[in-house]
């Protein structure tokens, strides 16, 4: 008896919507796209500044356009979301061992959430917030 | 006991016969309790006795009766009718050929599995007068939940970059791979990295992370693949950056010239 075995073809291009597992990859990959847009944001502020006063001006009057405020609301929301699955991925990607135990997997992510909040607060302190 | 009329879906394929497959539908008197394997082999014992599919233990250890029941990788044995309303479609593993209706051909994991040495390279080879090479609880927690694997691919059938790109090594061997990176009385990591570091390796996984959430084992390969992603890196920083870094290649490559002279 020869072998035929049938080979079934994944879909290249609409695989992902086979399962809601993978919807919700896409939708964590697909945030990035928002978080590289405010880098490219962030690169045209600093050139206006480094222009002078008038083109930074300019720079900040724009950021206050209605469109501009809804991205940066989105591009917000996107990277907090892509932030925070990056951050509960460190207890899978970073398991601490201590004897024949493990650190809970919360504490890990959990310290890594801290380290944020801490970070972001220094943050605003610099840039005059409080 | 309560019975129950099930429906079932199978995907049929005949290599002597057919060129597609397509769907045959069962009425199967049941009981409550029962699996979708229990049913399968009422089928096969009082419908349709030219139904094909394997299993073996039908308890969750052997790892033969993996199929995609509603779409989703399960152990055969271990999915519950209770768990299932309506029809229940049954098909053979996702992202593997069909070899006869819910029959799989595993050549392709075969081969991956021999290629990331899923054994122990002893670090220092002793001679048996010597005694055994010893391990503490500790050193063995480090890699024990990766040594749960049972073979059975269902990280496979979840994994969308093998459906994509076949040529990926997949969740199951490169977590092997690991287990035995991770054990004390192993020193083959550097041999492994050859297979391992690739593109082929951990750098295809994007961490879709569904082979963790259908492991019926609890073994959680994504967790094995992003920890050898770091170690992979720290590699790279190493021989790239360090002044006189050595690659865990280039060391294998040495250790392999020692052997032959
Ligand atoms: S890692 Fe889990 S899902 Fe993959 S083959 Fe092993 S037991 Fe099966
Ligand atoms: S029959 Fe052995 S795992 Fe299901």
């Amino acid at each position: 008896m020869s072998r035929k075995p049938l080979v079934r073809e994944c879909p290249p291009t609409t695989w992902y919507f086979r399962q809601p597992r993978y919807m919700r990859y896409m939708s964590r990959e697909i945030t990035s796209i928002f978080v590289g847009a405010y880098c490219v944001l962030l690169v045209v502020g600093l050139q206006r500044l480094a222009d002078g006063p008038t083109a930074w001006e300019g720079f900040l009057l724009a950021l206050q356009s209605p469109a501009s405020i809804v991205f940066q609301i989105l591009a917000f929301v996107a990277a907090v979301y892509h932030a925070a699955t990056w951050f509960n991925a460190t207890q899978k990607a970073m398991p601490l061992q201590i004897g024949e135990g493990f650190v809970p997997g919360n504490l890990i992510s959990g310290a890594h959430y801290a380290a944020w909040a801490v970070l972001s607060l220094i943050v605003l302190i610099l840039a005059g917030v409080f | 006991m309560k019975e129950r009329t099930v429906q079932l879906e199978v995907l049929r394929y005949n290599p002597d016969t057919d060129t597609e497959a397509h769907f045959q539908r069962y009425e199967v008197v049941c009981q409550e309790e029962w699996v979708v394997l229990d049913a399968l082999n009422k089928v096969k014992a009082d419908i349709d006795p030219t139904l094909n599919y394997r299993w073996s233990c039908h308890m969750a250890v052997c790892g033969s009766c993996g199929m995609m029941i509603n779409g989703e990788p399960k152990l055969s044995c271990h999915a519950f009718l209770r768990d299932y309303e309506g029809v229940i479609r049954v098909e053979p593993l996702a992202h593997f050929p069909i070899e006869r209706d819910l029959v799989t051909a595993p050549d392709d994991f075969m081969e991956k599995l021999k290629r990331v040495k899923p054994y122990i390279i002893p670090k220092e080879k002793k001679p048996i007068s010597e005694g055994e090479y010893k391990q503490t609880p500790a050193q063995l927690m480090k890699f024990r939940q990766y040594s749960m694997c049972i073979n059975c691919m269902l990280c496979y059938a979840a994994c969308p970059q093998y459906g994509l790109t076949p040529s990926f090594i997949g969740p199951a061997a490169l977590t092997l791979a690991h287990r035995y990176n991770q054990d004390s009385r192993d020193g083959g990591r550097a041999e492994r990295q050859e297979v391992v570091a690739t593109h082929e390796g951990v750098w295809e996984c994007t961490f879709v992370g569904a082979c963790s959430e259908v492991c019926p084992a609890h073994v959680d390969p994504a967790s094995a693949l992003q920890q050898m992603k770091i170690t992979s890196s720290l590699d790279w920083i190493v021989e790239h950056l360090m002044p006189g870094g050595k690659s865990a290649r280039d060391t294998a490559s040495r250790e392999d010239a020692g052997d032959i002279s």
